[in-house]
Order: C-alpha cells, then sequence, then structure tokens
C-alpha cells in the first residue's frame, strides 16, 4: 500500500487545460522522484548541469551545496516553475514533470516551501490551513463548498502538530519568524503530498524551535518522501540518513553523512580555493 | 494636429517672408500660352503706361492674360516689379487706376512712387486661380534673365510645373546655352526635352526620352504614357526608349518611397526613443514607474518656449540660438523637478509600484493644470530657428525637413550620453549598484537616497531634452505629454526593462513598422495594429523582447 | 411616536456604519427602501417648490454616480482584493455604454435631424445599411446580452493571454493602458461605425418609451439602484467565499497560491471578467441616463479615475469604492460648478495624499478613529 495511492490529478482537475500523463502517481519501483540529465542555463550561465538524482519512496534527503550550487534551481524544475532546457523529470514512473504546471504539480503530491516563509499574511491561521487543504480546488468549489467535518477534524490535528492550536484565529502576518516557517510546513502537510520539498526550513529558527522541527522531519519521514537543503550542518546531522551534495549544477557526491564530509572534492568545494 | 500646426507655421512663414517673395517663390501649376515664345522675341526695354497696368490689373481673364502676354515680351524691368506686386495682391484700383501698396500697406503712385491716399472705395484687384498661374509664369519667364542664381533656379522651378508650347522650345534653349549653373541647366534641359518630345526627328525623339528618364517625377511619367497613349508614335526604337524611360522613373519613385518611408520611421523611432530613454533609466532600471514622465517631457518643451520668449525679447538679433540654449535649460529645469518629486512623493512609495504609478499620475495631473493657469490651456508658439527650417530635398517628392534630421542626431548624442553616464561615470555605477542589489549597495557606502534622487533627476532631465526635441517637430500644449506617455512606456516594456540596447531596438522597430504601416492603413489604424501587436508580442515573451532570462528571486 | 423613530432611525445612524457593523440584512433593507421609496416620492410627488424636493438634476446626479459606484466596485473586486490593478475598466464601461447605446440609436428611429433609417453619423457618412455588427441591436434583449457580452468577452480574451503569460504588476497595468488607448483611437474613427467623436446621443426612447419623462428617468434611477445593491450582495458574498479568501490568497502570495494546487490563472480569470461585466452592465445604465457616450470615456484618465475612487474610499472593503465613489464625483460637480480650473488640482493632490498617507482610504480612518475610541 505504500504510498501507491489515489492522488487523482489531470482529469478531475477542473480547469480545462489536459495533463499529458495518466493521473496516478506510481512509485511501484520505490522511486518517488528522479531526475536524468536535467540541465536549465540562464543565457549562457548552467545553473544545472546534467544533473541526476533519484529520492525513493519514505525517504528523507538532505542537499547541501555552496550558493549558486542549483539547488533553488533544481527546486524551481521540480515544481514546474523552471523548465529544463533538457533532461527527464519523473514523479514516480508516470509523471513527466516537465509538461505540467505548478499547481497540477502540486495537486499530484509535491508541496515546496520556500527559503522565505510564504504564507497568506492577511488570513488567520486556520484560514491558511483550510486554504492549503487537499480538496477540489477549482473555482466551483470554492465558491459554493462548504468546510466538511472530516476537514474540520483535519484541520485542527495539523494544528496540533505545528502547534498552532492556540493562534488559529491570529492573522498569520503577526506571527513570529519560526511560527510562520512552522504554519508554512504545516500547510505543507494539509495537501497531503508525497513528497516534500523544504527550502532551509530552520533558517531563522530559534535552537529550540530547530530541534522540534528535527523531531518533526524525522517523524514525518516514513510516510512521506522528504527532500530538505540546507546550510545549517548540525540540523542536517541530526536528521539526514542520506546527504546529496550539489556543485555547479550537478552532483558532487552522495551517501552518508560521514562519507560525504571525508570525501576530499566535497572539501575542497566547501573549504578550499 | 500637427498637420494643422504645421499649415499655421507655413501660413506664418509666409506672411514673414511676404517681403521677398522672388525667394520664395510658390510652385504655380497653371497654364501660360504664347508668353515665353514672345518673350524671345521681344525688343528692349519701353516704359510700362499707367494704361497698361490697368489692363493687366482689371477687365476678364482672358483679356488681362492676353495683355499679360503681349507685356512679358517686352522684357520690362518695371513690369517684373508690377506683376509681383499684383500677385501678392499689393494693387488697388482707384477708378480704375492702378495704386501700389508696400509691405506697410502704404498706398503710392506706381509711375511716380509718390505716396498717395487711398480712397475708402478702392477696389481690390481679384485673379483667379488662372490669372495667377499665368502671373507666375510670366514672373518665372523674366527671372530666367535674373542674374540672381536663386531667383533663375525658382523660375525653372515654375516653368518645371508650367504647361510649355512648342513654339517655347527655341527659347528654352538659349536659355540653357546662357545658363551656367549646372543644376539649372539640367533642369532647362528636361522642359526642353519635354518639348522635343514632339520633335519631327525620332534621334531627337529618343534623347529627349532618355533625358527624362533621369527623372523622378510622376508627371513626366504621365508624359511620356500619353505620348505612346494617342498612337501617334510609330518608330519602335522611340517606343522602347519612352518605355524604359518610363521604367525608369517608376523604379526612381519607388526607390525614393521607400526612402521616404525610411526616413520617417527613423525619425518616428528617433522621437520615441528620446521619449523612452528616460523611462528606460527611472523604469528599466529603479524600476519606478512615473506617469509624469510625459509631463517632464512638456515641461521640456514650455521650457524651450520660454527661452524662445526670452530671446524675443532680449536677443532678438540673436535668435537662432534658442534651441542650443534651451537644451540645458530645460534638462535643468526637469531635472530639478524630477528631484523634488522623487524626494517628496516617490521616495515614500519605493517598492509600492502601483501606488507610485497613482500618486506620479496626480502629480502629471497637477502639472498639467499648472501648466494651463500659467500659459494658458492653448498650444504656445514654439518656431524652428532659421537654420533648422526647410529641408534637403533627394528629389523632387523627397524632402528630409532640417528639424526631422536634427532630431535623430540630437537622440543618437543624448543616447550616447546617458550610456557614457551610465557606464562610465561614479553615478552611472552607483546607479546599477543599486538597481541590482540596493542593500549590498548600501552596505558598501553608496549613499542609496542620494543616487535614488539623481537618478531619477536624470532620467526626468533626459524627458526634457525629449521635450526640446518635440517642441521642434509638433504643438506645444498642457497636453503634449499625454501623447507620448503610452507609446514611451510600450517602447520600454517592449525593449525589455533595464536594457538601454532594448530600448534602442524597440523604439527604432515600432517607429519603423508604424510608418510602414500607415502606408496601407493610415496613421490611427496602423497606431491601434502596433499596440495590438506589443501586446501579443508581450505575452510570449513578458520580459521584453530583449530582456536577459534569469532565475526568479521571489518565492 | 414609535413608529416615527423606527423611520428616523436609519437616517440618524449612517447607513455605512450599519453596513460595517455586519447588520447588513436591515443596511440592504435601509438601502433599498431609499432607493425605490423615498428618492422617488421625494423626486416625483413632493411639489417642485418644497424643500424636500429631490430635482430631477439631483436624480440624474446621483443615479450617475451609483453607476460609477459600480465601477469602483468592480475595480475593488480586482484590484483591491486580487491586486491586480486595471487601467483599462473605462474600456469595459464604454463598450457596455456603447452596447446599449446602439439600441437607444435605433430608438431614434426617424426623429434624427435626416429623418432616416440610419443614424445621422451614418447618414453623414455616406452609409447605405447598418454595419454587420449593428445586427440585431433594435432588440432591447439583445442591446442588454451584448452590454454583459462585449465587454466579458474582450476582458476574457485580453485576460486569458495577459494571465496565461503571467503578466502581473505594473506591467499587467501598462498593458491595459495600452489597450484602453487603442480602443479610444478606435472608437474616434468615423469608420468605426460607432459615431467617432461625438458618439452617441440625442436619445429619445426606451422600449417606445419618451426617455425625458420624470417616469421613465425614475426608472432608470431605481433600476440602476437596485443593480448596485445586487451587486453589492454578490460581492458580499463573494468576499466571503472561500474564492474571495483564494483571491486575496493570490494578491499576498501567489507562488504559495499555486504550489497550493490552486490555478491562479482560473481565478483571476473568473474574478476579471466578472469585474468587466459589472464595468458593462454600469456603462448600459449609465447611458441612458446621462444621454450621451462618446469614445472620451475610453480615455486612460478616465480609467485610472476609478482606481482613486477604490483607492479613497478603501480598498479591500465593501463599502469603500462606493464611498469614494460618491466622495470625488460628489466633488467633481461641486467644484466644476464653482471652480472649474482647481478641479485637477484637487484631483491630482487626491492621488498623492491618499497613496502617500490614506493607504487604507476614509474606510481605513473611520475604523482607526472608532478603534481609537473605543
Amino acid at each position: 500500500m505504500s504510498g501507491v495511492q489515489d492522488v487523482a490529478v489531470a482529469d478531475s482537475y477542473s480547469g480545462g487545460s489536459h495533463l499529458l500523463q495518466p493521473g496516478v502517481l506510481d512509485t511501484s519501483h520505490g522511486v518517488v522522484l528522479y531526475l536524468e540529465d536535467v540541465t536549465v542555463t540562464f543565457d549562457g550561465f548552467r545553473a544545472l548541469n546534467k544533473l541526476s538524482l533519484s529520492i525513493d519512496v519514505g525517504e528523507l534527503r538532505c542537499i547541501i551545496g555552496p550558493n549558486g550550487a542549483g539547488k533553488t534551481t533544481m527546486m524551481d524544475v521540480i515544481t514546474g516553475k523552471t523548465r529544463p532546457d533538457s533532461g527527464k523529470v519523473f514523479f514516480g514512473q508516470t509523471m513527466d514533470l516537465t509538461r505540467m504546471r505548478e499547481p497540477q504539480i502540486a495537486q499530484a503530491g509535491i508541496g515546496r516551501k520556500f527559503q522565505k516563509p510564504t504564507v497568506f499574511e492577511q488570513h488567520t491561521v486556520y484560514e491558511n490551513l483550510e486554504l492549503a487543504l487537499k480538496t477540489d480546488k477549482g473555482i466551483w468549489h470554492s465558491l459554493f463548498g462548504k468546510l466538511t467535518p472530516g476537514e474540520r477534524e483535519r484541520i485542527d490535528s495539523l494544528l496540533e502538530t505545528v502547534k498552532l492550536t492556540d493562534l488559529a484565529q491570529t492573522q498569520s502576518g503577526l506571527l513570529s519568524h519560526g511560527q510562520k516557517q512552522w504554519l508554512e510546513i504545516g500547510m505543507l502537510l494539509a495537501q497531503e503530498p508525497k513528497l516534500l520539498m523544504l527550502d532551509e526550513p530552520v533558517a531563522g529558527m530559534t535552537d529550540q524551535e530547530t530541534e522540534r522541527t528535527a523531531e518533526l522531519l524525522n517523524s514525518l519521514a516514513g510516510q512521506h518522501s522528504i527532500m530538505v537543503v540546507e546550510h545549517d550542518m548540525d540540523f542536517v546531522n541530526s536528521i539526514a540518513r542520506k546527504v546529496t551534495v550539489l556543485h555547479e549544477g550537478s552532483v558532487l557526491a552522495e551517501g552518508s553523512m560521514d562519507k560525504v564530509q571525508n570525501d576530499e572534492r566535497v572539501i575542497e568545494v566547501y573549504l578550499g580555493r | 494636429m500637427q498637420q494643422v500646426f504645421c499649415e499655421f507655421l507655413r501660413v506664418f512663414r509666409a506672411f514673414l517672408d511676404a517681403g521677398r517673395r522672388d525667394k520664395d517663390m510658390s510652385i504655380g501649376n497653371k497654364v501660360i500660352g504664347l508668353v515665353l515664345g514672345l518673350l524671345l522675341t521681344g525688343g528692349q526695354a519701353q516704359a510700362l503706361t499707367l494704361d497698361e497696368m490697368a489692363a493687366l490689373s482689371a477687365g476678364d481673364s482672358d483679356a488681362r492674360i492676353d495683355t499679360l502676354h503681349k507685356q512679358v515680351v517686352k522684357a520690362d524691368p518695371a513690369l517684373l516689379g508690377f506683376l509681383q506686386a499684383l500677385e501678392n495682391d499689393q494693387v488697388k484700383l482707384v477708378n480704375g487706376k492702378p495704386v501700389l501698396l508696400d509691405d506697410s500697406g502704404a498706398a503710392h503712385d506706381p509711375l511716380t512712387n509718390k505716396p498717395v491716399t487711398l480712397p475708402d472705395d478702392a477696389e481690390d484687384v481679384v485673379n483667379n486661380n488662372r490669372m495667377r498661374g499665368a502671373l507666375d509664369a510670366a514672373i518665372a519667364s523674366l527671372q530666367l534673365r535674373s542674374a540672381d542664381v536663386a531667383v533663375r533656379k525658382a523660375a525653372v522651378e515654375v516653368l518645371r510645373d508650367a504647361e510649355l508650347d512648342p513654339a517655347e522650345l527655341d527659347m528654352i534653349s538659349k536659355a540653357e546655352t546662357r545658363e551656367t549653373n549646372a543644376d539649372i541647366k539640367d533642369m532647362l534641359e528636361r522642359i526642353r526635352s519635354r518639348l522635343e518630345l514632339s520633335s519631327p526627328d525620332s534621334a531627337v525623339r529618343i534623347r529627349a526620352a532618355q533625358k527624362l528618364g533621369e527623372s523622378d517625377r510622376a508627371e513626366i511619367k504621365q508624359l511620356l504614357a500619353d505620348h505612346l497613349a494617342d498612337g501617334a508614335e510609330k518608330d519602335p526604337q522611340v517606343i522602347s526608349a519612352v518605355k524604359v524611360a518610363m521604367l525608369n522613373i517608376e523604379n526612381r519613385i519607388a526607390r525614393y518611397e521607400v526612402y521616404g518611408t525610411l526616413f520617417s520611421g527613423i525619425s518616428l523611432g528617433s522621437v520615441l526613443l528620446l521619449a523612452a530613454l528616460g523611462l528606460a533609466i527611472t523604469y528599466g532600471l529603479m524600476g519606478v514607474i512615473n506617469m509624469a514622465h510625459g509631463e517632464m517631457m512638456m515641461l521640456g518643451a514650455y521650457s524651450t518656449y520660454l527661452v524662445q520668449h526670452a530671446f524675443q525679447v532680449w536677443w532678438p538679433s540673436m535668435l537662432g540660438a534658442y534651441v542650443i540654449v534651451a537644451i540645458p535649460f530645460a534638462f535643468a529645469v526637469t531635472m530639478l523637478i524630477g528631484m523634488a518629486l522623487e524626494r517628496l512623493v516617490i521616495r515614500h512609495l519605493y517598492g509600492r509600484t502601483l501606488e507610485t504609478l497613482l500618486a506620479t499620475w496626480g502629480v502629471s495631473l497637477i502639472l498639467m493644470q499648472l501648466v494651463r493657469s500659467i500659459f494658458g490651456a492653448q498650444n504656445v508658439l514654439v518656431e524652428n530657428p532659421s537654420w533648422l527650417s526647410g529641408g534637403l530635398a533627394l528629389s523632387s517628392t523627397l524632402v528630409l525637413p532640417y528639424n526631422r534630421i536634427a532630431i535623430i542626431v540630437f537622440a543618437v548624442l543624448v543616447l550616447l550620453l546617458v550610456w557614457l553616464l551610465l557606464v562610465r561615470t561614479r553615478l552611472g555605477l552607483f546607479v546599477r549598484a543599486v538597481t541590482q542589489n540596493r542593500r549590498m549597495a548600501s552596505c558598501v557606502g553608496v549613499n542609496t537616497a542620494r543616487v535614488d534622487m539623481l537618478a531619477f533627476g536624470m532620467g526626468s532631465g533626459i524627458a526634457g531634452l525629449a521635450g526640446v526635441a518635440l517642441s521642434q517637430v509638433g504643438n506645444v500644449g498642457p497636453d503634449l505629454g499625454t501623447h507620448y506617455i503610452v507609446d514611451s512606456f510600450m517602447v520600454v516594456v517592449l525593449g525589455g526593462v533595464g536594457q538601454l540596447m532594448g530600448t534602442v531596438y524597440s523604439s527604432l522597430g515600432l517607429g519603423m513598422l508604424n510608418k510602414l504601416l500607415e502606408g496601407y492603413t493610415g496613421a490611427v489604424l496602423a497606431k491601434i495594429i502596433v499596440l495590438a501587436l506589443i501586446i501579443v508580442v508581450i505575452q510570449k515573451r513578458p520580459q521584453g523582447l530583449f530582456a536577459l532570462k534569469g532565475r526568479s528571486i521571489d518565492g | 411616536m414609535a413608529e416615527t423613530q423606527v423611520l428616523t432611525q436609519p437616517w440618524r445612524q449612517p447607513l455605512l456604519l450599519r453596513l460595517l457593523q455586519g447588520g447588513s440584512g436591515k443596511a440592504y433593507g435601509v438601502a433599498l427602501l431609499l432607493v425605490c421609496v423615498v428618492v422617488p416620492v421625494l423626486n416625483l410627488l413632493v411639489p417642485s417648490g418644497s424643500v424636500f424636493h429631490l430635482s430631477n438634476y439631483m436624480v440624474m446626479l446621483v443615479g450617475k454616480i451609483l453607476c460609477y459606484a459600480m465601477l469602483a466596485l468592480a475595480m475593488d473586486l480586482i484590484w483591491g482584493y486580487t491586486g491586480i490593478l486595471s487601467l483599462g475598466h473605462g474600456v469595459f464601461f464604454a463598450l457596455g455604454g456603447y452596447a446599449f447605446g446602439m439600441y437607444l440609436m435605433r430608438q431614434i428611429g426617424h426623429d434624427g435631424v435626416y429623418h432616416s433609417d440610419l443614424p445621422d453619423f451614418m447618414v453623414f457618412l455616406n452609409w447605405q445599411d447598418y454595419p454587420w455588427y449593428w445586427k440585431g441591436t433594435g432588440s432591447f434583449l439583445y442591446a442588454l446580452f451584448l452590454a454583459v457580452a462585449a465587454p466579458g468577452l474582450l476582458a476574457l480574451v485580453f485576460g486569458w493571454f495577459a494571465f496565461r503569460s503571467r503578466i502581473k504588476g505594473v506591467y499587467f497595468s501598462i498593458i491595459t493602458q495600452a489597450m484602453t488607448f487603442a480602443f479610444m483611437l478606435l472608437f474616434f474613427r468615423n469608420e468605426t461605425g460607432f459615431g467617432g467623436n461625438n458618439g452617441f446621443t440625442d436619445f429619445k426612447r426606451v422600449l417606445g418609451i419618451a426617455i425625458t419623462t420624470p417616469e421613465m428617468r425614475m426608472a432608470l434611477f431605481v433600476l440602476t439602484g437596485l443593480t448596485l445593491l445586487a451587486m453589492l450582495a454578490m460581492a458580499q458574498y463573494i468576499v466571503k467565499s472561500k474564492f474571495g479568501r483564494v483571491l486575496t490568497a493570490i494578491r499576498d502570495a501567489e507562488s504559495r497560491v499555486m504550489f497550493s494546487g490552486y490555478n491562479p490563472l482560473h481565478y483571476k480569470l473568473a474574478i476579471w471578467t466578472l469585474s468587466a461585466v459589472m464595468c458593462g452592465i454600469a456603462g448600459a445604465l449609465y447611458v441612458p441616463q446621462v444621454g450621451i457616450i462618446n469614445p472620451g470615456e475610453m480615455s486612460p484618465a478616465n480609467s485610472i479615475e476609478i482606481a482613486i475612487w477604490t483607492a479613497i474610499g478603501g480598498r479591500g472593503t465593501l463599502l469603500g469604492p462606493l464611498l469614494g465613489a460618491g466622495i470625488v464625483n460628489g466633488a467633481k460637480s461641486w467644484f466644476t460648478q464653482s471652480f472649474p480650473e482647481y478641479w485637477l488640482y484637487f484631483l491630482g493632490l487626491l492621488f498623492v495624499l491618499v497613496t502617500l498617507y490614506l493607504p487604507n482610504g476614509v474606510l481605513g480612518l473611520i475604523r482607526k478613529a472608532k478603534g481609537a475610541k473605543s
């Protein structure tokens, strides 16, 4: 059963734009995300250079790399924000992400947290979660649909998870930086994604918040596949099982934290020059 | 509007030039009969009598023209003056006797030149178009003997458009032999060739056709076509020579048409470039949307008007130099206003572009109304200095006005200046630094507030320069800016934000496209089509045609 | 005694505050009463000598402002709630006006200057027949449909292209301004077939009834008032629904909306088109009351003015735009009568000061004052 289920996308999608792939996530081979030879150039500058990467179902993967290594561009490619010049990006066995738009990819089961916490500042915490909740996201439903009791329960439990129950009716713009980060993670979870992508989730958090975030991520691993881009090595150490090092748009090293830390090329990239 | 203005200018100049009529001959296009032929056989100067003058001034046109022909033969120097007075409506009739008026309107006796009082019942001399045509041609034929090259040139231009009788061939040939100026000689040769087309000698006809083939005028082509049309021409060699000549003329006309379109395209492009260059800095580089940009141009144009006015009042003898003085003046005025605008309004709205748009729109309303209050709602008259009026005649149909040429040159200079300012100066370096990374620039010690103000002032000042240029080609009124604001934004948007060269390409491209389309659709529809095209193109390339792709910074 | 109290109470208590406080049911009732009973009675039944008489001019002016209020409300939905500043709403308004104007022109019948089947301007252009797009405009219902469909279709097509290409922010605003400009030029042409410079005027009848009768004027006024109330109720429903929250979310963090699985294109397009349709309806109601429509309505300046009505009242509120349209246009008619030269100074200053000092508009100010008191 694990991960191999539902996530109907295109056809139920109210928009009218067609999804070219059969709308079911197929992870029967144990791989949730698969990138092969992905290249992205911006006016001559190669942001990604034949990047190949794969993430297994239920895996928690950390991506590290110096500035300009292509981490954010890679996320942009996976979430449909940037179209690669060449290469394959597959979600499961069947979904070609390079041919889908952002909302379709999000509905297919990829959630993304931005580097800078991005929540709907004018809405309450509760409304934020309500908007993120996995449901029909077409116009008609938004206009005339109502929250079901099941959905209310789900929101309540999410509020518990991200420890914001007391602040449910607070305008989210008033939250602290760390609380916004958590709210955003909560919103990702509300989408019930198969793959979570987190861009520097603990930036600006206190030590205590960082610790709690690590706990949360560790508890989520297994049910979800998670990809974390992070600079904070302690944090990476505390969650990572497998680390990928990006450099100049391609994979420099991959493996356990120990192995990567002792890789000469990695040391050179981080300390050398 | 522009046409009305140009027409107004033309009338106004005609008024100014009234005294030197012989130099600024308007081209007549009507018949003269035997006048010229008679002229050649005419005897020596005889005094023009009062009765002859009366016969020239009154009566029906046929009789007057007949008298005219007879008089022209005499080649009387007094006749030329009298005919010019007739042409300029400076002859009145008192009891059937002609009286001359001078430029100030005072009356003189035509023979003695003594002042006389003009009675109230003095009649105007009425010249219909036919009479005017005859007068023009008669004056021209008299002037062919003038010692002044310019006068002869003007005369030959009149004759070129007049219908001539074969009998005049001899007169033209003689004038041609006598002529020393190569241009005039060439024109006389063409006029002769027209007449020789009906020569009995087919060799002469062929030579005439070849000569006429050098023309660029549709009338000549028509003349050649007429020659073939009636079937009287039997000589196959002549026929083919005429056909070749017609083809040559056609090609030449087509070529000049292309040149003309190209020139007006470049001209419009340079106006657009001037209008958009300031925006390329304020919007393109700084990201500030300034809806009062058009009003900065308007203020530049009004600054020009002020400088012109100052020259008219204080240094009328140096009036021609006013444009030169207006350039730095307009720049300074608009730059200061721009800096004040930045300091008072825009500074408080950085990062809130939509609000900036609205606030600057409000400023533009205030500026427009301010100008209306000071200068009135009517357009003010900004005149081209003499060295910018007139034009470079490339052919009979294609005249490149000097003011348009000057604007093209001016646009290139301003572009160069902006480029140097951005690339070679400290301010330019700071502007680019601030626009690329405001916080970082501030960290390394750039006073970003000051740079913002200066850069905005610079953009506004350049708008002021555009205003100087516009004052030379269009009308100057309070709503001058509104005519250009949409266009200049389109240029920047199409060219790509932050790209100086993109602005250049797109302004030239838009200017060209506009003028090309105008030929087929008319000006208004051309403009609509261009706007629609821009909207479509921007769908395809939202960053503008020439913008760099890049990793987006926002989440 | 008690009865008078009930009647006078709503007069004393500003309608606005009642709506603000959320007693919207009652407030709508009062507004309905005002539009359907009070104004008609004061205008038609109270004799013109009385101090309570409402002059025809006032009815026309208020009717006009109510139309403007619809524009401001439409602008608020797209700008205040969704964050998309349109500088092209004047076009949608004018298209609605022209669409209904075509019907009004045909209702003139043979009473034009030339007593022809065709409108005077077509006779003047020497046209023999109506152009194809005038087909069917003799029908009242079709003209109404056109007043909705023409702006709606234009908005749909334009919006689809623009939003699909992710054109947003100032960029979008400028493009809409270019659209406005192009349309204005188009309608200024005589050959476009809408009366060129002069547009449509000299209307005689609606549904065969003379347009100048007090009853007809009042009927148009009441219709306008009811339409505005209906639009207000609809807008209220929309912004209170999840759809409205998605719109606001698009305004505040569009990428998050996208990555949450909503397609902003559909939402933007829906509200953009709805907003345009509201403008079209406003135009169709405006033209018979004011008696003229010309391309000047499409000038960029007119469109941008709508934004300032919305801004001065308070963006992102429901009543703000209505209030703003009232304030600015009330001031306009006062200024243009008393100090015509100063109107543009005032309007210009309004643009500057509101954006600088009143980001939340008058309503924001009132709320703040109320908050400070309590």
